[in-house]
């Protein structure tokens, strides 16, 4: 086995198009696992934690953009108010020793289903930013995840960033799960008002092959919400409304039995979540 | 309250108030080295030249071997043997109770996970590919899975013994007696694992006498030896134990895993070997807890007395006996509970399935039934309309009350005062408006603002027999010596006794000071150079191993008082030890000139004696009726927990539990503190996150990932108030500790958990989906 | 390939390093290091914690080529002496508390508690339970490590760790 050691954006990316064979490692939160294992065997470890860039974030024209390499931590710690529901998110990611290695880019590059920062980048409409010696390119998030631990990155691309606006409005975040922590999500839920676009985002996690959004959910509240200048005038929502929100988003969930729930409680759960996260989060809307 | 014990010169010991003696919280005397982290576990171990080893293991939890292939295996460079059943020396099977089980399979496996061939390598990692180049034809059969098809005559055969490992009866009073108020209940425990952190490992040593130096974490250092020495075909004296440090053990380290494996390639290799198992293996590795079906029928009459129990209680064994039929009978004949009950009728089994085997684990049967009982005596208070404290109040037993064996509960049996303390124990304030997430089931997981949140309070007793029973000769060995060093007593203790974590290396130093009066005491590496200690289990340990401490002790101080008699020309009765000397007690003071220094009576050499020691025998139970004195002492605890649970996603936040225990004496206060709360977190994982998920005879979630143990975020505060009531049998009057929090522990978690829901909850652990009920998909 | 950090403030240099290692292999095996347990090689237990360049972190999740030229401090640094008895603060509090029983989880947990008091001098209960969250201890329940942490706590008003 090779490690490779680049210190530069440009070393690693001419490392990954020399050797496409080579795992990328960040955290080591995922790899290391399967490398203790025995599960894997790479030709070459890639390790992205040397290159500055990677651990960069910052603001371009009012986006987001934050590097593969910011840890749960750094999120929790410097990003929590311009990106609430991923700050919430990366609070229940494993343990503090997690939290200080694992990477939302690290999260992308595996792809689980059960990845805690999925939701919340869907909920946001975040891009991935993906390079290779060929070149960039951007990916929504949501077209990211092809199949569970897959996605879209060809073997010589490395995931470079994350690029989304700061939160508009209130951002929700909930993960069930059967331990109070180190505990992946059973299911989880993202939410994100965005009262200047009118928008409703949402992200679905380990209730369907890949995470994923609840559209027509979106739609159906956008509707609502816009039919009666509730984003201009906030007030209670009618229940109806939350109820219907609530069970379209659990119709765009495709949840399977595992070991660690069913499908049946899956659902359910997602729909308690959903509701909940849409009244703290209109909540606050209308308080602000 | 506590009843003080009469010795002839207690008095004396009390006025002396020496430090770190019987009563005080004196500190670990291997803490040092642990929180420096220089202390060696067993996967600490290292020798010059050592090789490592690896175990293949089947994939299949029931197949016929078709043949073994190990030349690709052998063909690995760094690669030095691959052993399977036919390097086996001697006996080819081990096992506690029946030597049922392989070392290595033979012509057929009977668990997923069960050892084929072991790999001795220079390094862990070509072991490990060796052991996964071991090819294995098989031919897979049905496994028997269902414990319930297992015990009809019908079922396939796992052993051709048959199924059925044990059926205890216990039969006691009117058969036919009816009562006014009837509540039946089926229950349901999982399959718990010990989960203990420190993985099995060792170190095998190949001697230059044709024997072997074995280095291992292990519970009962003695009948390890005797397997080990059988297997290898060797005499006991040429298998040589040493205790290296234990990361945990809880019952899993009672039967074999490595030791055989171990030795068997350093003698092959001439090499020292060391193998660690990985945490997946070691699910795969050891004993689990036996997941058990349970069905009750309590009768009451209208003033809230218990007229009868009747109760089947099926404990699935798995694949071999390991300590099956001693579990079936705990789980029977304290399955009622600590209530007096005239009339009972219990049937206890145990059977073999080719699920993963189950043995030891703290509580050992008195766990499941505890759950059974204690939902039904919460269900029974239901039906009489009265409260489950005033029912459990009426029904306690107490010293005098005879068990469902015939047998009388000698000494302090105080139920009604524990469950008295933990309901009077104020309960925790309300969760306020705006509690903080941390406060509120799901945590930082935000799930809940408050919304959904119910809070519950459940009550529970239980008990458990304390040390080995049914007539099995329980005894422990230790040798005392007094000798001098620098100038002053050091007094040397060694046994065979297995510290696992609990503090049984302190209590044995505690002892040695308050029965020899020395301050310095050594407390000596367990091995088998000494005589056996028992298991470190059945919260026997203080008991019997405190025990034979003591008497050696007293065997040097009857020594010592013989020669100092002498020199101060008085009576051996005459003396006692104060301030490192023997000296004459009159009315209350001690003369200068009428002591002997200690130092000064070993001046011509150590005084050493050997003792074997024994508690009071206790009997088998007849086979038909299940009577019998089988159990020489009792402990017993209360619990009560608060929870509050959302009630929509079915999460769960303990709040508090308060634990009350009667330990007869602490010998170490804080010890007995931590036993308490370390067994009572093991209650609260069964009853809201352990379970190994078996399917189709295969483990489902063999890692940490999804065996979910509580962590410190699930842990709630814990109050416990300790009693020392003093057994007048034993040492110092001290009662074992360890399981006792274990057992109730659990059902007092349900119960609140059904007090904040209105589910019937009948299965452990209790899971979302069981607290939400019927999900509307 | 060749390794050289600093552990404890010393530097050392391991050869022959593997480079599908963990940093817990090459501190238990080749450094001699054995403080930090394996009980789990997955992240999930925390018995291997250690601080890397200033952070917590499970050793058996870092590979060994990302520990180059870093700065490692593991349980055995944490001892102010050399004599047997010196203790630090977190060691002795751990002890003094009654917090030791078979004692796997305590090289984690020691070093995971001093990485909080050093952060945070006097945290509340919760802080301490989500700071030692990723610390799985089976024996103690938990009960007396929290005192132990409130015990090193008010021995650090003389000063910072």
């Amino acid at each position: 086995m090779d490690f490779l050691s680049p210190t530069t954006l440009a070393e690693a990316l001419e490392a990954k198009a020399e050797r496409p064979e080579a795992l990328p490692i960040m955290g080591g939160t995922d790899v290391m696992v399967e490398v203790n294992f025995g599960r894997r065997r790479p030709a070459a470890l890639l390790d992205l934690t040397k290159v500055p860039e990677l651990a960069e974030w910052g603001r371009d024209d009012g986006v987001l953009r934050v590097g593969a390499g910011v840890t749960y931590t750094r999120v929790i710690e410097e990003l929590g108010r311009l990106l609430p529901g991923l700050a919430i998110a990366s609070r229940t990611v494993g343990s503090p020793q997690i939290r200080n290695r694992g990477t939302v880019g690290g999260n992308l590059g595996s792809a689980s289903p059960a990845g805690d920062a999925h939701p919340p980048l869907l909920a946001a409409g975040a891009e991935v930013e993906v390079a290779s010696a060929r070149g960039r390119r951007t990916v929504p998030v949501e077209e990211f995840f092809i199949g569970p631990k897959r996605n879209v990155l060809a073997p010589d691309e490395l995931v470079l960033a994350f690029r989304s606006r700061p939160a508009a409005g209130p951002e929700q975040f909930c993960k069930v799960g059967t331990r109070n922590a180190m505990v992946i999500a059973v299911a989880s839920f993202s939410l994100a008002l965005d009262p200047a676009e009118r928008r409703v985002g949402t992200g679905i996690g380990s209730a369907a092959p890949t995470p994923r959004r609840a559209k027509e959910a979106e739609a159906f509240l956008e509707d609502e919400l816009a039919e009666d200048d509730l984003w201009g005038m906030p007030r209670a929502l009618g229940p109806q409304v939350v109820n219907r929100f609530s069970e379209l988003v659990v119709l765009a969930a495709s949840p399977i039995d595992d070991v660690r729930g069913t499908a049946a409680y899956r659902k359910h759960a997602l729909g308690v979540m959903a509701r909940r996260a849409l009244c703290w989060a209109w909540d606050e809307y209308q308080r602000s | 309250m506590s009843t003080v014990l009469s010795q002839p010169w207690a008095g004396e010991r009390e006025r002396l108030g020496l430090r770190g003696g019987v009563g005080s919280d004196a500190p670990r005397p291997d803490g040092i080295l642990k929180v420096k982290g220089r202390f060696a576990f067993s996967s600490d171990l290292w020798a010059e030249g050592m090789i490592w080893g690896a175990t293949a293991r089947s994939p299949h939890p029931r197949a016929l071997i078709a043949g073994i292939d190990v030349s690709e295996a052998l063909r690995l460079p760094g690669v030095r043997c691959v052993l399977t059943q036919e390097d086996v020396p001697g006996r080819k099977t081990y096992g506690l109770e029946v030597a049922d089980q392989p070392v290595l399979a033979i012509d057929e496996v009977r668990y997923q996970g069960e050892p084929i061939a072991i790999v001795a390598a220079d390094d862990p990692e070509t072991a490990r590919r060796a052991a996964a180049a071991v090819y294995v034809g098989y031919n897979v059969l049905e496994p028997v899975v269902d414990p319930e098809e297992a015990l009809r005559t019908s079922s396939d055969k796992v052993h051709p013994t048959g199924n059925i490992v044990r059926h205890l009866k216990v039969r006691r009073g009117d058969p036919d007696a009816t009562a006014d108020i009837v509540v039946s209940g089926e229950y349901e425990v999982r399959m718990q694992d010990q989960a203990f952190l420190g993985p099995e490992s060792g170190l095998a040593v190949p001697a230059e006498d044709g024997g072997v130096d074995l280095y291992v974490a292990t519970q009962w250092l003695h009948v390890d030896q005797d397997q080990v020495a059988a297997s290898l075909g060797l005499p006991a004296g040429k298998v040589r134990l040493s205790l290296s440090g234990v990361g945990g053990a809880f019952g899993a380290r009672e039967d074999l895993s490595l030791q055989v494996h171990l030795c068997m390639l350093a003698l092959r290799t001439g090499r020292p070997v060391k193998m660690v198992y990985s945490r997946e293996e070691s699910f795969f590795g050891h004993v689990h807890r036996h997941p058990a079906r349970l069905r009750y029928t309590h009768g009451a009459n209208r003033d809230g007395k218990l007229v009868y129990v009747k109760a089947e209680i099926l404990l699935d064994g798995g694949a071999y006996m390991s300590s099956s039929r001693a579990v079936v009978a705990n789980a029977g004949t304290l399955g009622i509970g600590p209530y007096e009950v005239p009339n009972v009728s219990m049937d206890a089994y145990g059977v073999y399935t080719n699920n993963p085997p189950c043995g030891a684990m703290r509580g050992f049967g008195a766990v499941q039934a505890c759950f059974a009982y204690e939902s039904q005596m919460d269900r029974l208070a239901a039906a009489l309309g009265v409260g489950p404290v005033e029912l459990r109040a009426r029904n306690a037993m107490a010293e005098g009350s005879v068990m469902p064996t015939g047998q009388v509960v000698e000494g302090p049996a105080p139920v009604a005062e524990l469950l008295r303390r933990v309901h009077s124990a104020p309960l925790p304030p309300a969760l306020g408006a705006a509690a903080a997430a941390t406060s509120l089931p799901g945590g930082a997981a935000n799930t809940t603002h408050g919304e959904g949140v119910a809070r519950g309070v459940g009550y529970a007793l239980g008990f458990k027999n304390v040390g080995f029973s049914e007539g099995f000769d329980d005894y422990s060995t230790a040798r005392v010596s007094l000798a001098r060093a620098g100038g002053r007593p050091i007094a040397t203790v060694h046994t065979a006794a297995a510290e696992v974590g609990q503090g049984l290396v302190t209590v044995q130093a505690q002892i040695a000071r308050t029965e020899l009066g020395t301050e310095q005491v050594v407390v000596e590496t367990a091995d088998t150079q000494v005589g056996s200690a028992g298991s470190s289990s059945a919260s026997r340990q203080t008991y019997v191993t405190g025990g034979a401490v003591k008497a050696a002790c007293a065997e040097v101080r009857e020594v010592l008082f013989e020669r100092a008699a002498q020199l101060l020309g008085c009576l051996p009765a005459d003396l006692v030890i104060a301030d490192e000397a023997v000296v004459v007690r009159e009315g209350g003071g001690f003369g200068a000139d009428r002591a002997v220094p200690l130092v000064e009576l070993v001046a011509d050499g150590p005084v050493e004696r050997t003792v074997q020691w024994r508690h009071r025998p206790t009997q088998p139970v007849d086979p038909e009726t299940g009577q019998g004195n089988a159990h020489v002492q009792y402990c017993f605890a209360a619990h009560r927990a608060v929870v509050d649970v959302d009630v929509e996603l079915g999460l769960v936040k303990v709040v508090e539990i308060v634990t009350a225990q009667d330990v007869g004496k602490a010998i170490n206060p804080s010890a007995v503190l931590g036993q308490i709360h370390g067994g009572t977190a093991q209650g609260l994982g069964l009853a809201l996150m352990e379970e190994i998920q078996v399917e189709g005879g295969r483990v489902k979630n063999a890692s940490f990932t999804d065996y979910l143990i509580p962590t410190i975020l699930d842990m709630p505060p814990m109050r416990v108030d300790v009693l020392e009531l003093g057994d007048p049998f034993a040492p110092y009057g001290l009662r074992g500790v360890g399981e006792a929090p274990t057992i109730s522990s659990t059902p007092a978690i349900v119960a609140a958990v059904r007090a904040a829901t209105g589910r019937d909850l009948t299965r452990v652990p209790v899971r979302p989906e069981d607290i939400i009920g019927e999900v509307a998909s | 390939m060749r390794l050289s950090l600093t552990v404890n403030s010393r530097p050392y240099q391991a050869e022959g390093v593997w480079e599908g290692e963990s940093l817990l292999y090459v501190l238990r095996e080749r450094l001699g290091f054995w403080g930090a347990k394996n009980a789990c090689e997955q992240g999930e237990c925390g018995s291997c914690s250690v601080v890397l360049d200033g952070v917590l972190v499970c050793a058996c999740l870092v590979a060994a080529g990302q520990a180059q030229h870093s700065e490692i401090l593991t349980v055995e640094g944490l001892t102010p002496g050399r004599s047997p008895d010196d203790l630090g603060p977190v060691q002795r509090a751990f002890l003094e508390a009654g917090a030791v029983q078979c004692g796997f989880c305590t090289p984690g947990l020691i070093v995971a508690s001093h990485e909080l008091l050093r952060q945070n001098p006097a945290p509340t209960d919760a802080q301490v339970r989500e700071a030692l969250a990723g610390n799985l201890c089976r024996c103690t329940g938990y009960e007396k490590i929290l005192d132990a942490v409130r015990l090193a706590a008010a021995g650090l008003e003389g000063g910072p760790l």
